[in-house]
């Protein structure tokens, strides 16, 4: 047998070129991965910022999103959708019952904050490992089946829960009303007097606390619990991008291409894919962990199928399997949710009061049905438009307008670096 | 005793009977055809090979240990390596990806969370995929699609996948099925020149006569499911009983 490694010195400096490419950037990024993670990290920590661009009482505060609830959203929806996007992005698994782990590791948590202490670490570290736990057990009876038995399956564990939550678990999940933080609960290592109701708090910082800062018109709210839960974002974003780049990521994308070639090649699929649900479901309990950090209650309707169905939602709209599309796809529906839905009829006609009388009327009648509890027809509109003309999702809307305007620009960059590079063309419908 | 040793092996789908009583021993180093009609259970008897299907009665032997049972992955752990018919790649991933994983599959085994170090930090496997990937000429693709490839450089492709695993065996399923005459000739030179190389054994599942007297040294002719000669390419050619069951009917 000849040995391959003993290669011709002509392949030996092709080796270290494609290493050298990989360099670039720092804490073990390629100089492109890190400026998308430095982008990230910017714009998270501006966001009270950037998401508050309307001065307070004009008619356009409306469109502000930079109060701290909502923020939290963004950021823990971002971090469930990451966690998603690593089995449905690189695998091609839908699972179609994530609600589950979020619903379970929220459970776990609020039971750590009633028994332990009121301090959200533990919490939330309980609920990664319940929600890990359950993983592997969903995981390893749904695997046994792909494509659309599996979907079947992980949504049947998904409403099995949400029924149990609801009625023979009642004792542990509190049935209907669910489970909130109450002035009976007396927590093993926190000081609570007689009376008072807990408070969640990272070492006596509370979450709720927040910071005000009045600049001329604008009010920019800087909240306690925000900012702990987009340091975890981001500290989940970089895990992902890791495990996005690694052998094992390579692995789980090739589990998508081709399963009989991965099996033919001497690897067991197996294990790869109850990994990645497994992690997955490790990021959903996470999340759930956190909203129960934010906001100390619990409820069944968590685990709604309803609930999972809105983070697939979230990864295809962003677009599945990029680094950040799962982020873009969670803030832009989490955005629709709290700021369409809150335009209502009074809104539309103070909007459209300049338009002569029957005009203003036809006009606020024409909006009406996609603002308030419309919100949700004009997610689904939205929804089609994007799976129709960008199956790659925002990212792909993003990419096609940045080459746009490098079109524009004129081909001043000097020639293309890798004329052996045909990226294939973004499968399209009707093709 | 041949690397590969199938012995006694029947199969019966429902009142079928597949393979009857087969018997065959694939030399180390050496080509081996396997030729036939169709329906003649050439197909069925490489499943029974692979692990795919299993064996009414009868023995699968690679190299003194049993085949039969054994799921792909571990068949494939063992040393035997499997091409297509059509050639089976990662269409999503890069040329480059696709030689990298089988050599992750040689060291690490069917499997290893191995989620914190970046693909292109293995230098070893790096290096390895190179001198794979410059071997069969195809370095200069190395960051192409590899589902934008041409069908022969799929085919190389596939090949360059199963080669970088050193396997003791290699296993080809109709490898020139479908091909016009210049591909198939250009697919002949290919396992002629790795053949020669590297001194692989393998074995060939095919009904193209030109393919298999271009490159057995050993053919097996199957008719209803039984092997019915074994023997040199020459003297199969003139087989008065392979021309009525085969030759005849094509020629």
């Amino acid at each position: 047998m000849t040995d391959q490694t003993q290669n011709p010195p002509a392949i030996a400096t092709g080796a270290q070129s494609t290493v050298k490419a990989s360099r670039g950037g720092m804490l073990g990024l390629t100089a492109n991965d890190f400026r998308l993670f430095l982008i990230v990290l910017v714009i998270t920590f501006l966001a009270p910022f950037i998401l508050n661009p309307f001065p307070e009482g004009s008619a356009l505060a409306q469109f502000n999103a930079g109060y701290p609830d909502l923020m939290q959203r963004f950021v823990i929806f971002g971090i469930f959708a990451i966690g998603f996007n690593i089995l449905f992005g690189l695998t091609g698994y839908l699972s179609f019952g994530h609600a589950a782990f979020l619903g379970v590791g929220s459970y776990g948590a609020i039971w750590m904050m009633k028994l332990l202490t009121l301090n959200v670490i533990p919490a939330i570290i309980m609920a990664i490992i319940v929600a890990g736990i359950f993983a592997l057990m969903v995981g390893y009876v749904s695997l046994r089946r792909s494509g659309i038995y599996f979907s079947i399956l992980t949504l049947a564990f998904a409403q099995m829960s949400y029924a149990l939550a609801y009625s023979v678990l009642t004792p542990i999940t509190g049935g209907e009303t669910g489970l909130q933080i109450k002035n009976t609960d007396r927590p093993l290592l926190s000081n609570i007097q007689d009376g008072e109701i807990g408070r969640a708090n990272l070492f006596g910082l509370e979450m709720r606390s927040s910071f005000e800062l009045e600049l001329g018109a604008w009010l920019f709210t800087f909240n306690a619990g925000y900012y702990i839960a987009a340091v975890v974002m981001l500290l989940a974003f970089y895990m992902s991008i890791r495990l996005f780049r690694s052998p094992f990521g390579m692995m789980l994308r090739a589990v998508k291409s081709n399963q009989q070639r991965m099996n033919y090649t001497g690897l067991n699929s197996k294990p790869y894919t109850l990994a990645a649900f497994v992690i997955s479901g490790m990021y959903a309990g996470l999340a759930g962990g956190l909203m129960v950090a934010m906001d100390t209650q619990v409820g069944p309707e968590r685990m709604f199928w309803t609930a999972s169905g809105e983070v697939v939602l979230m990864a295809i709209l962003g677009g599945a399997g990029t680094l950040i599309g799962p982020v873009l796809g969670a803030g832009f529906i989490k955005y629709m949710e709290n700021i369409i839905s809150k335009i209502n009829s009074t809104i539309l006609h103070e909007w459209f009061f300049w338009l002569p009388d029957g005009l203003e009327n036809f006009v606020v009648a024409l909006i009406y049905p996609f603002i308030g509890k419309g919100w949700h027809l004009t997610l689904g509109i939205m929804f089609m438009a994007v799976v129709i003309f960008l199956p790659g999702g925002l990212v792909e809307g993003g990419q096609r307008i940045a080459g746009w305007i490098k079109n524009r620009r004129g081909s001043g960059d000097g020639p293309d670096k890798d004329p052996e590079h045909h990226p294939k063309q973004a499968p399209h419908v009707g093709e | 005793m041949g690397i590969l040793e199938v012995k006694g092996v029947n199969k019966r789908f429902g009142g079928l009977q597949a393979l009857g009583d087969v018997n065959l021993s694939v030399q180390e180093k050496s080509v081996h055809a396997i030729i036939g009609p169709n329906g003649a259970g050439k197909s069925t008897l490489l499943n029974c090979l692979i692990g795919k299907l299993i064996p009414d009665t009868g023995s699968v032997m690679f190299d003194g240990k049993s085949v039969l049972g054994r799921k792909p992955h571990e068949i494939c752990q063992m040393g035997i390596s499997r091409v297509f018919q059509t050639p089976e790649i990662f269409g999503d991933l890069t040329v480059f990806e696709n030689v990298m994983i089988p050599c992750f599959a040689k060291r690490d085994g069917a499997f290893r969370l191995h989620a914190i170090e970046t693909v292109m930090s293995e230098k070893d496997i790096v290096e390895q995929a190179e001198a794979m990937l410059s071997e069969v000429s195809m370095l200069d693709k190395r960051h192409m699609l590899a589902s934008s490839l041409s069908r022969g450089d799929k085919r190389r492709l596939e090949m360059a996948m199963c080669l970088v695993q050193q396997p003791r065996l290699l296993l080809l399923d109709e490898p020139t099925a479908g091909m016009a005459r210049a591909d198939t000739n250009n697919t002949i030179d290919l396992l002629k020149e790795i053949h020669e190389k590297r001194d692989i054994t393998m074995a060939i599942i095919e009904h193209d006569m030109h393919v298999v007297f271009s490159l057995a040294q050993r053919i097996t002719v199957l008719a209803q499911g039984s092997p019915l000669v074994e023997d040199t390419p020459a003297n199969i050619k003139g087989h008065p009983k392979v021309r009525e069951a085969y030759l005849g009917e094509t020629a």
